[in-house]
């Protein structure tokens, strides 16, 4: 393997609790210096685990973690020199805020007069300057969360780990706090990594999201490629809202492809990971993304839908269909001025690009 | 008022409640309904307790510094030594009271019972009275004191009055004297007894010591326990928690029988030393009937007590926080010491101060085992309660006992503070 520029490494990390089962099979990722990178997965998918054995906690069952091009299976968790924010924050309850901040810099012998300058600077960088007498008890969910994220930060670690972070926060508060910490980050140009399972958190905070499950990535990409562009029915399933339409592959002609639909008639499609002619295929198509066709409408793509149920939004209009044998297809209408008379009942065309429609292959094909 | 100006915002202004009363007021209000309410549901406890511990200690409390049983069944001589209170060896008159209340006590059947209380501090006293009042029944008239220093010269002894003297009165701190190994001599001053009978001081150091020095094996040996109960995985600490509260399913006198078997000279502790060699068949450790059979016996017994507020404060503290102190750069030595350890101290204090306590007021098992040397004041005190019958003096060793641990409490509160302790 060649030497990577990567300032963290995980290499076919694989990692079992009980010697029986595999919790993270095969985990690759390389995160270059200074970037944002978001685990994000169903509950149980190990990403806690992952985080765990860069931190150190967790020994690594078979693999490699490199952490700027050197080997860190054997350092000791505090030789290793990286920011941790807890999920349940872990701030030490027996002492204040302005201790629970020096800690790291008592341990690391830094001078008395350092250690409060850069308290101080840490409680003013988390916007609690004067809270330094307080003990953690005394403080919200929201304060104690930034003093940890303080805490994790002051002693200007290259590497901060954070497990779902927000998990206990209100949605206001929790959205407040996501913009600080990008802020933080953008601000201090620190490397993170950041595990989440709520997909919006992953999406808005991170340069890059790896999307667990089972213990593998099934996708590392870009928040709007993970969006636009997923590389498998998973990951199509799991970010954002997803019509699916299973059907035949019928002609492969290089990145696009027809596939002939269960219930009748012939799409045309991306061609992603489904197989090759004659395999089953999941067609995965984005609700903002289909167009209701009046009877003059054009599109490559066309099939019948019955409205079943019109849920008003506000800015806008959602629509569930039945179209080609399901009654779970979701359509995204703007609330445009111009916009259609709807009644439940109603059949009319629909029709998509065929870009915006995937070829996958089915999960449990 | 300075204090809380510094606690004011700029203004100074008092704080007020909406319809303009003063914050403070309406708190204090607020909180008088609740505590009232608290005090209603402890109102039944409350009854139990006085009857059943207040009382008792405040009776016991009197009757350390109250004993009427001379004054009572001597009025005759009690009125004597009032009348003259620089009497040192009195002459007819006063034997005349003397043979009277005698002679009136052997019909009430009262003589041994004075002759007991005399006989604390004057050792022979008993057989003095008894058979005294058996002859003052018959003595016909004066005179008394020919006739009773005829029965005994013993009537004619100043240190026999002197006691006489201050058993009279009814209320005396002679009996916490007595505790503190302190005497009236026979001018009537307070000095030390007899070297040879000087015992409640040591007895009460040693208590001390030796509970201190319980707690601390406990903590010592209790402390790796509750962390392994508190971290193991269930299945584990299941199982440890059952042995750790099997002494409690066993009778203390199994238990302590069982000590006996294992450390006596003759027992099986010994007798694997002497197979394996480590000792020699005549150089076997005496590990019973002694100090050393004390602090063993009692250190296993009082074990679970240290343990479970341990377990119980260990229980709350998420691994977390050792993984937090860890990433922050602590050494794992650092981080239980800065971290793990004082998130314990609450668990400690409860754990020494229970032990301590309870070790203070242990008597059966180093009756059992202690031997001399490993004798507590709680076995005097049983002494005193059951053999002796000096009730008084018993009254007054648990009070300076009471009055020991009360010590030590508001130490101990002041100290670490009790509000920060946590039983379980
Ligand atoms: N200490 C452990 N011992 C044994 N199994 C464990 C341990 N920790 C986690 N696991 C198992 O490993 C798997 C992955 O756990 P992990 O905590 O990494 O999930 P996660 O992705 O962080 O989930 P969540 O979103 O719920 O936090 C789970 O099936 C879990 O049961
Ligand atoms: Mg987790």
């Amino acid at each position: 393997m060649e030497e990577s520029s990567a300032f963290v490494e995980f290499r076919n990390v694989q990692k079992s609790y009980d010697g029986e089962t595999l919790v993270v099979k095969d985990f690759n990722l390389s995160i270059a210096q200074g970037e944002f990178v978001t685990m994000l997965g169903p509950s149980g998918s190990g990403k806690t685990t992952c985080l765990m054995m860069l931190a150190g906690f967790e020994p690594v069952t078979h693999g490699e973690i490199l952490l700027k091009g050197r080997p860190i299976n054997d350092v000791p968790p505090h030789k290793r020199g990286i920011g941790m924010v807890f999920q349940n924050y872990a701030l030490f309850p027996h002492m204040t805020v302005a201790e629970n901040l020096a800690f790291p810099l008592k341990v690391r012998k830094v001078s008395d007069a350092d250690v409060e300058t850069k308290v101080n600077r840490a409680l003013e960088m988390v916007e609690l300057p004067g809270f330094g007498n307080r003990r953690p008890a005394q403080l919200s969910g929201g304060q104690q969360q930034r003093v940890a994220v303080a805490r994790a930060l002051v002693f200007d670690p290259e590497l901060i780990l954070m497990d779902e972070p927000l998990g206990a926060l209100d949605k206001q508060l929790r959205e407040q706090m996501q913009y600080e910490i990008k802020h933080i980050h953008e601000e201090l140009g620190v490397t993170m990594v950041y595990v989440t399972h709520d997909q919006a958190e992953a999406l808005t905070m991170s340069d890059r999201i790896a999307v667990f499950e089972d213990g593998v990535v099934q996708q590392l990409a870009s928040p709007a490629d993970l969006y636009e562009k997923p590389e498998n029915a998973f990951v199509a399933g799991f970010i954002g809202e997803n019509n699916r339409l299973s059907g035949t592959v019928k002609e492969v002609d290089g990145d696009v492809c027809k596939v002939a639909l269960d219930e009748g008639g012939t799409v045309n499609a991306e061609m992603v990971d489904a197989g090759g002619v004659g395999a089953r295929a999941t067609l995965s198509i984005r609700p903002e993304r289909v167009e209701l066709l009046g009877d003059d409408g054009t599109m490559p793509n066309c099939v019948l839908g019955r409205i079943e149920e019109l849920i008003y939004l506000g800015d806008h209009v959602r629509i569930r269909m039945t179209v080609a044998g399901t009654d779970e297809f979701i359509v995204k209408v703007r609330n445009s001025a111009d916009r259609r008379d709807l009644q439940e009942g109603d059949e009319m065309s629909i029709g998509w690009r065929s870009r915006d429609c995937r070829a996958l292959e089915p999960i449990d094909a | 008022m300075t204090a809380a100006e510094i606690h004011q915002p700029e203004t100074g202004a008092m704080l007020t409640t909406a319809d303009g009363a003063p914050l403070k007021e309406a708190l204090a209000r607020a909180m008088r309904r609740a505590r009232f309410r608290a005090f209603l549901l402890v109102v039944p406890l409350l009854i139990f307790v006085l009857v059943t511990f207040a009382v008792p200690i405040a009776q016991m409390l009197y009757l350390s510094i109250h004993n009427p049983v001379f004054s009572d069944h001597m009025p005759r001589l009690t009125a004597y030594f009032e009348a003259h209170p620089d009497i040192d060896v009195p002459g007819e008159d006063g034997f005349a009271a003397l043979a009277l209340d005698l002679a009136a006590s052997k019909k009430d059947r009262s003589a041994g019972r004075v002759g007991t209380r005399i006989n604390y501090e004057r050792p022979g006293s008993n057989s003095l009275f008894k058979s005294g009042a058996r002859k003052a029944a018959k003595f016909k008239g004066p005179p008394y004191k020919e006739k009773l220093l005829k029965h005994r010269k013993d009537w004619a002894d100043p240190h026999l009055w002197n006691v006489m003297k201050r058993a009279a009165q009814a209320h005396t701190l002679g009996f916490y004297a007595a505790a503190l190994d302190l005497t009236y001599d026979k001018k009537g001053e307070i000095t030390r007894v007899a070297p040879e009978r000087r015992i409640y001081v040591m007895l009460f150091v040693r208590t001390f010591l030796l509970s201190a020095l319980i707690a601390a094996l406990c903590l010592l040996l209790g402390f790796p326990v509750a962390y392994l109960l508190a971290n193991l995985p269930l299945r584990y600490s299941n199982l440890l928690m059952i042995l750790v509260l099997l002494p409690f399913w066993t009778s203390l006198l199994v238990r302590t029988t069982s000590w006996i078997t294992l450390l006596q000279s003759q027992g099986v502790l010994n007798d694997l030393m002497v197979a394996t060699g480590m000792v020699g068949d005549d150089g076997r450790i005496q590990l019973m009937y002694n100090q050393a059979g004390t602090i063993i016996a009692m250190t296993h017994i009082l074990l679970p007590f240290m343990i479970l507020p341990l377990y119980s404060v260990m229980k709350t503290i998420p691994p977390s926080y050792m993984r937090a102190a860890r990433s922050l750069g602590a050494t794992p030595v650092t981080a239980f010491m800065k971290v793990y350890f004082p998130q314990t101290i609450p668990g400690i204090g409860a754990g020494c101060l229970l032990v301590f306590i309870l070790a203070i007021g242990y008597y059966i098992t180093p009756a059992l085992v202690g031997g001399s040397t490993g004798e507590l004041i709680s076995n005097q005190i049983a002494f005193h309660m059951q053999s002796s019958l000096n009730w008084s003096l018993a009254a007054a060793l648990g009070a300076i006992l009471l009055f020991g641990v009360v010590l030590l409490y508001w130490l101990y509160d002041r100290l670490i503070g009790i509000d920060n302790m946590k039983f379980g």
